[in-house]
């Protein structure tokens, strides 16, 4: 049936809503510009309530498979699209994703011209946006309009309890703190055999350190990072304590802890081909990113962090070290999925640290 | 890093002649490359034998070289020009191996040249077997297993190690014959034992057959920091087992989930890094549609086919920034041309499909084999843009200006079911459109379509959405909710028209009155994440927002040419960016529409916009209600787009330049005999028949020899020059369907000197900027000829006669613009063949060494500008003081089947150019630079037909004179005793052991000169000594004219250099005189 996504300024896309007339969403509109990989971003738990609009327009097209999904199910708002594919191919494949939407309740307006409403936003920057049927009452539309963007998204994708991945004899102890974490993360730090425990956002610094860790990871997910000053107070506690790594929100939470500051970006960085560039190196890496608030350089004077690295398109900061202590963080993805594999290294020189810590 | 502090002049190595394999892309990179070395304050030095490039204009590079691509040449011009750097990545394989064989000779140590970009190691890494096997396993990136085998035990023990199935294949074979997949032992073994017949030195290559695999290709790019990034990835259509070059491709990945993607994408990093290529290279990959086993199937250290086409799919100037690369600067140094704020160092990131589809010149070799496999064998390609795969598949068809405007083939309507699905295995250019015929006949399933074809069924399921409503519109009333469906789906207004029964005016008119318009979208490397400044648009009915900013500025559109095909190549492409160019000194917005992603009027930066479009009616129309031009030029555009010059017109579009009535009456026969008789011209006597009786009665009227072809082509069936009646009924019987709406054109045939002349006129003046005398007689296609800038035979009074018709010519059709007449010369009579007014295939050659715009100088005159007011004045330019020869290149190595004689039909794939202040030696480096070897000694076979031997005597005796060997077959030995040259008598075909086959094989006869008895069709002696000259690359001649001339070039070169090198900058500005 006929539908279309309204945003907060009035502009309205038109195209075809799949899930029938309650398939309704509201939420902050973002885009993502990767050409592969919408099974990993609905799955994403830094998309936690988001609308996500995909500016590659022909999505669907390998279906979907249990083996891609990021985190036990999809926290999209809604998804807006280009073609939707009913008649996918792939060997891997197990469901179609028309198939994958309605097993995951997951709105999506499709037929609609992507490109139009990406320049929107990156124009006007990010706002909110409602998807409903194209007959919806302007009541309706009103009301959902008027819902504030919900600030309690960590809680939502967050591991309601802690759990421990099995590893092998010897392994490294990290306690990775949960904000929305990707199974690729947990993925990378097995494959480097490290033993992961998982504990909830609203875990204590004591509770972690109890838990003996040889380092502590902070991860990525949804939201303001500001929204969560209960677990920046705890962060703080564990600088200088542990090896500390952090990816995406973990980054921005441990920049908080540190004294810096963070903002939103206009419209953020979400795709698989933003480079950034290593300072250290002078080398430059096409990363996967999906960000809309970033540290602000300036707020680090006068800290001991050093920018380590930085985004090549705008020259925000993607990533920084502490001066002296091994805390390091990054802004980007180097777990990928979906992007590339390129910054992949970056989970090695976590390990060093905790190799050091622990001799 | 910035640029490298010692460089201050760089010499480019262009790619040379067009042939199959090789085309227009490389012009387009090295115009890039030249222009963006200029951007850095270096000189440029360029060399290429092309003249029908840009790059070789005089204003793309400091020193232009149209020299042949040689070791000998390129010392020459480096020992002249002293530069510091070589860049060699941008000029092909071609380009590359002059590279590698410049530096294996010592010539760039011995002058201290650079070679800039990737390393000759690094190449050497890459494109040596051994080495690149080594590489990869060093790396554990797979390639498929391989093995040389001698026996079939060796064979046998192969396939035991690594399973089935194999591909076999003969080492050196006549034709590629002998090879082929083989799926068990039994098979194994007869196809070896056969290879190792047909292989002339024993030997049989037995590779993993990955046949049936999904081919994907990757465009990647890295800087001497090490920074890798790719640009774009493609999916082949057809799995592996066709060339890619033959193969429809798309881009970016379609079936590829993000694992596989990045599996791959992963490999190519690390591919690239292992090879420490700097700039671009291709990578092509395997891809197991079941698992994620893949292999590395090839990587080409260069530029290439592919990364014009990945530069165009995403807007990412890939030569430009290999050239940044190659002189130091890494790539976050450089600037995104298309946003201008972000850097190079990015992957772009598109927001639409992109199909790339061959054009193959089966229209023109009939006979040619069709099969499609490692060989390739398209001349050109289309490319097309859209939201969908089925918008984007339609439009890659409509471009390609075969008669089809839909995934359907005519000739298909009579073919039977079984037919239909029996054929649906063969692997040839016509199974897209038997795949979508056996759809819409519901004949087969997709899921069994892609189990035969292997083709992925994501493709079948999309032709299906395409075949589906086209059934809907063969049953159902035109509603306008259709209608918006069937563009939605993108098939053309005129396919509709066909499928409904409605006029196509109607079908137009209910899609503007239900607004059911395409929009226009921009492409700019980002997926819109950045503003983008780029006017590069293609059109999409998928969309609520247009793009395009229409400005109010006088505008003006230039419809391009299209893909290359034989007959219609580059220089087409030359035209249209000139006129652009011409338009934007005027200060008029110039707008191009074109779809081939090989040429530089593609280039995002040549026009103030361009819409890559099919070249259609309907695809321009759209174009014009949206931009409002002030009108259309289509004489630069080929016949590709003068053919739309009738239906444009009728639509109420202005066209500049010669009127479209006037068009029509040079190109009407009628018409054009009319004209002629009034302006007391004479032309060869000929008649329009339309059945046989009237064919025989008026040949016997004309006289034989009469040169007899369709007026409307029918799969290209070839035009012929017949001798008697016996042959005319031949003809007529296998070569033409003759039907009253399809008369057949008889012209008496005469044996004289072509000439071919390019004007441009006002209206009222008419400039001949130069003559050109062909150097074989007419009856070989001109652009198959030699032809000689100015004449060197032609009195004084003739050339006073031609310069007299051009000009009645040129004002009889009141031509604004330029216009090209063939004349044929006889007993001193001078008699017009054919009027083109339009460009021709010369004006690039010509532009060149007469120094003189006339691109530019033809579109000021198509606006209204006076050639007075330019400074040009009626009557023919003198000649320059040096002598131009244009020599024509051919792609029969890539074609078997294909006879190489030459005739009336077309068969050259390109051109070079020889130009110096002696005839002799201009012919020479012509002759050189078409990668014709001339031994200076050694044995010459004759064989030629009986109507040839007469002269053939004297042309033999100057070449034993010279000292060569003479040896003919026998009717041909007889002729020459009575001269008294005892030539040795060779066996023909099979007649002994040491038959002519077999002499050649030994490398006993160095160059051929054979004649075809007339008419007779593939004489099979002839044909196979033909073919074996081909394989061998012994010269071989099939015109004496052309003999002649080599005999005279050997004659003259005895005693002077053979290397003698000026830049076109030396000729033109009368430079340095003294050869």
């Amino acid at each position: 049936m006929k539908g279309k996504l309204i945003l907060e300024d009035g502009t309205t896309f038109r195209g075809q809503l799949f899930g029938g007339s309650n398939a309704t969403a509201e939420g902050e509109v973002v885009f993502n510009t990767g050409m592969t990989g919408y099974q990993e971003i609905l799955t994403d738990p830094s998309y936690c309530r988001q609308i996500v609009t995909l500016t590659y327009p022909l999505i669907g097209n390998y279906g979907t498979a249990k083996q891609f999904n990021q985190s036990r199910k999809s926290f999209v708002g809604g998804l807006v699209i280009g073609e939707l594919c009913d008649k996918p191919s792939s060997s891997s494949m197990e469901k179609t994703l028309p198939e994958y939407l309605t097993a995951e309740k997951i709105p999506c307006l499709y037929d609609v011209d992507t490109r139009a409403l990406t320049k929107k936003l990156r124009s006007a920057g990010t706002m909110k946006g409602v998807i409903v049927s194209e007959y919806a009452s302007q009541g309706t539309i009103n009301d959902m309009m008027k819902l504030p963007i919900r600030k309690n998204v960590v809680e939502q994708v967050t591991a309601p309890v802690a759990y421990t991945l099995d590893a092998r004899e010897g392994a490294l102890n990290v306690v990775t703190m949960d904000f929305g974490i990707k199974k690729n993360i947990l993925d990378a730090l097995r494959k480097l055999n490290c033993r992961v425990t998982v504990v909830p956002a609203k875990t204590t610094a004591e509770e972690i350190l109890a838990l003996k860790p040889d380092g502590i990871f902070l991860s990525n997910g949804p939201g303001d990072p500001k929204d969560v000053p209960e677990v920046i107070s705890e962060v703080k506690k564990l600088i200088g304590t542990r090896p500390i790594f952090g990816i995406c929100l973990g980054h921005q939470i441990l920049a908080l802890a540190m004294g810096a500051n963070t903002y939103k970006l206009k419209f953020g960085h979400r795709g698989c081909n933003q480079p950034v560039k290593d300072l250290r190196t002078g080398k430059v890496y096409i990363t996967s990113q999906n960000h809309g608030y970033a540290v602000e350089e300036k707020s680090l004077k006068g800290l001991p962090i050093k920018v380590t690295h930085v985004s090549l398109n705008d020259g925000t900061v993607e990533g920084v070290r502490h001066a002296e202590l091994p805390i390091t963080s990054v802004q980007y993805h180097p777990e990928a999925a979906p992007g590339p594999n390129d910054s992949v290294k970056l989970f090695d020189e976590f390990i060093e640290h905790m190799k050091e810590f622990r001799a | 890093m910035p640029k490298k502090k010692n460089l201050n002049k760089i010499i480019v190595i262009g790619s040379g002649p067009i042939v199959i394999g090789q085309a227009a892309e490389f012009d387009y990179a090295g115009s890039q490359a030249c222009r963006s070395l200029k951007e850095e304050g270096l000189e440029v030095v360029l060399v290429n034998s092309n003249p029908a490039t840009i790059m070789t204009d005089a204003n793309i590079a400091d020193r232009v070289y149209i020299e042949p691509l040689t070791v000998d040449f390129l010392t020459a011009i480096i020992e002249k020009e002293r530069p510091d750097g070589l860049l060699a990545t941008l000029g092909g394989q071609a380009g590359l191996n002059l590279a590698v064989q410049l530096a294996e000779s010592g010539a760039l140590e011995k002058y201290n040249v650079e070679l800039l970009g990737t390393s000759l190691e690094a190449i050497k890494r890459a494109e040596d077997r051994e080495m690149f096997k080594e590489t990869m396993e060093q790396i554990g990136e797979p390639i498929p297993e391989s093995t040389i085998v001698e026996d079939i035990h060796s064979a046998v023990d192969f396939a035991n190690e690594i399973g089935y199935p194999l591909i076999v294949r003969p080492a050196y074979t006549l034709g590629g014959t002998g090879g082929g997949i083989v799926n068990n032992e039994e098979e194994l073994i007869e196809t070896t034992l056969r290879g190792l017949k047909y292989s002339m030195i024993g030997q049989v290559l037995i590779e993993r057959s990955i046949a049936g695999w999904k081919e994907i290709e990757f465009e990647v790019m890295r800087d001497a920091n090490d920074t890798c990034i790719t640009i774009c990835s493609m999916e082949n259509f057809d799995p592996v087992g066709v060339h890619t070059g033959d193969s429809i491709v798309v881009a970016p990945t379609q079936t590829l989930n993000d694992h596989e993607y990045q599996l791959l994408r992963s490999a190519s990093l690390k591919i690239i890094r292992a090879l420490k290529i700097e700039g671009g290279c291709n990578i092509q990959f395997a891809l197991d549609p079941n698992s994620d086993s893949y292999y590395v199937i090839e990587v080409n250290p260069r530029v290439s086919r592919s990364s014009a086409l990945a530069s165009k799919a995403t807007g990412y100037p890939i030569a430009k920034v290999s050239v940044k690369i190659a002189i130091g600067y890494h790539l976050d140094e450089i600037v995104n041309a298309v946003t201008k704020k972000t850097k190079a160092c990015f992957e772009p990131s598109v927001d639409y499909i992109v199909v790339k589809f061959p054009r193959w010149p089966f229209d023109k070799f009939v006979y040619a084999d069709k099969t499609l496999g490692t060989q390739m064998k398209a001349t050109g390609e289309v490319m097309s843009l859209d939201r969908t795969f089925e918008g984007a598949i339609l439009k890659a068809v409509r471009s390609l200006e075969i008669g089809v405007n839909r995934l359907h083939m005519e000739k298909m309507d009579d073919w039977d079911d079984d037919k239909i699905k029996s054929r649906l295995n063969r692997i040839n250019d016509e199974r897209l459109f038997l795949i979508a015929e056996a759809l819409r006949r519901n004949i087969a399933t997709p899921d069994e379509i892609a189990d035969i074809t292997k083709i992925d069924r994501w493709f079948i399921d999309k032709i299906k959405n395409i075949t589906d409503i086209e059934v809907r519109l063969k049953k159902t009333e035109l509603s306008p909710k259709l209608l918006r469906e069937a563009k939605l789906v993108g098939l053309s207004d005129k396919s509709i028209s066909e499928l409904t029964g409605a006029k196509l005016k109607d079908v137009r008119a209910l899609r503007k009155q239900n607004k059911i318009l395409p929009v226009y979208k921009m492409v700019d490397t980002c997926a819109a994440e950045f503003e983008a400044m780029t006017p590069y648009y293609y059109s999409t009915f998928h969309g609520e927002v247009d793009e395009v900013t229409v400005s109010d500025k006088r505008k003006i559109i230039v419809l391009g040419s299209g893909p290359i095909r034989i007959g219609q190549g580059v220089e087409f492409d030359y035209c249209s960016v000139h006129s652009v160019w011409a338009l934007r000194e005027a200060g008029v917005e110039a707008i191009i529409i074109n779809n081939n992603p090989e040429t530089v009027s593609t280039d995002f930066d040549i026009s103030d916009k361009l819409y890559f479009e099919p070249l259609t009616t309907e695809d321009v129309l759209n174009i014009v209600d949206k931009e409002k031009p002030e009108g259309v030029i289509v004489q630069f555009g080929g016949q590709t787009a003068i053919n739309l010059s009738a239906s444009l017109a009728e639509a109420g579009v202005k066209i500049f330049g010669t009127s479209v009535d006037d068009i029509d009456r040079a190109e009407d026969r009628e018409r054009f005999d009319e004209m002629l008789t009034e302006l007391n011209i004479p032309r060869p006597r000929g008649i329009s028949v339309t059945n046989l009786d009237d064919a025989i009665t008026g040949a016997a009227e004309i006289g034989y020899p009469v040169m007899v072809r369709p007026s409307y082509v029918l799969g290209g069936r070839a035009m012929e020059i017949v001798y008697n009646e016996e042959e005319l009924r031949d003809y007529m019987s296998r070569a033409v369907k003759v039907t009253p709406d399809h008369p057949v054109l008889v012209d008496r045939y005469m044996q004289g000197t072509e000439v071919e002349v390019d004007a441009i006129s006002d209206g009222v003046d008419v400039v001949i900027p130069g003559i050109m005398e062909h150097v074989e007689r007419a009856g070989v296609h001109s652009g198959d000829s030699i032809a000689v800038y100015p004449p060197q035979t032609l009195p004084s009074k003739t050339i006073y006669t031609i310069t007299d018709y051009t000009k009645r010519l040129a004002l009889a059709l009141q031509v604004k613009g330029l216009l090209n007449i063939q004349y044929v010369v006889a007993d001193g009579k001078v008699y017009v063949i054919e009027v083109n007014p339009r460009s021709s295939r010369t004006v690039p050659f010509l532009s060149k060494v007469t120094d003189i715009k006339m691109v530019n100088v033809a579109t000021r005159a198509a606006l209204g500008e006076t050639l007075k007011n330019m400074g040009y004045y009626s009557g023919l330019i003198e000649p320059k003081p040096y002598v131009a020869v244009k020599a024509p290149v051919f792609s029969f190595a890539k074609m078997q089947d294909v006879d190489i004689s030459l005739g009336p039909e077309m068969k050259s794939t390109g051109e070079v150019m020889g130009i110096d202040y002696h005839y002799a030696r201009a012919l020479y480096k012509a002759i050189t630079g078409a990668g014709i070897v001339i031994p200076k000694n050694g044995c010459i076979l004759f064989t030629v037909a009986d109507k040839d031997k007469e002269e053939m005597k004297q042309l033999a005796k100057a070449f034993s004179e010279l000292g060569f060997k003479i040896v003919a077959t026998e009717g041909t030995a007889r002729a020459l005793q009575s001269i008294g040259i005892n030539a040795e008598i060779v066996g023909k075909v099979h007649q002994r052991s040491t038959d002519i086959i077999q002499m050649i094989k030994l490398g006993k006869i160095h160059m051929v000169v054979n004649t075809q008895a007339p008419g007779k069709h593939v004489a099979k002696d002839g044909f196979r000594i033909r073919r074996a000259t081909v394989e061998l690359g012994v010269p071989c001649f099939t015109s004496l004219d052309t003999a002649w001339e080599v005999m005279r070039v050997l004659t003259f070169m005895r005693d002077r250099r053979l290397v003698y090198s000026l830049a076109i900058q030396d000729y033109v500005g009368g430079g340095d005189a003294l050869a």
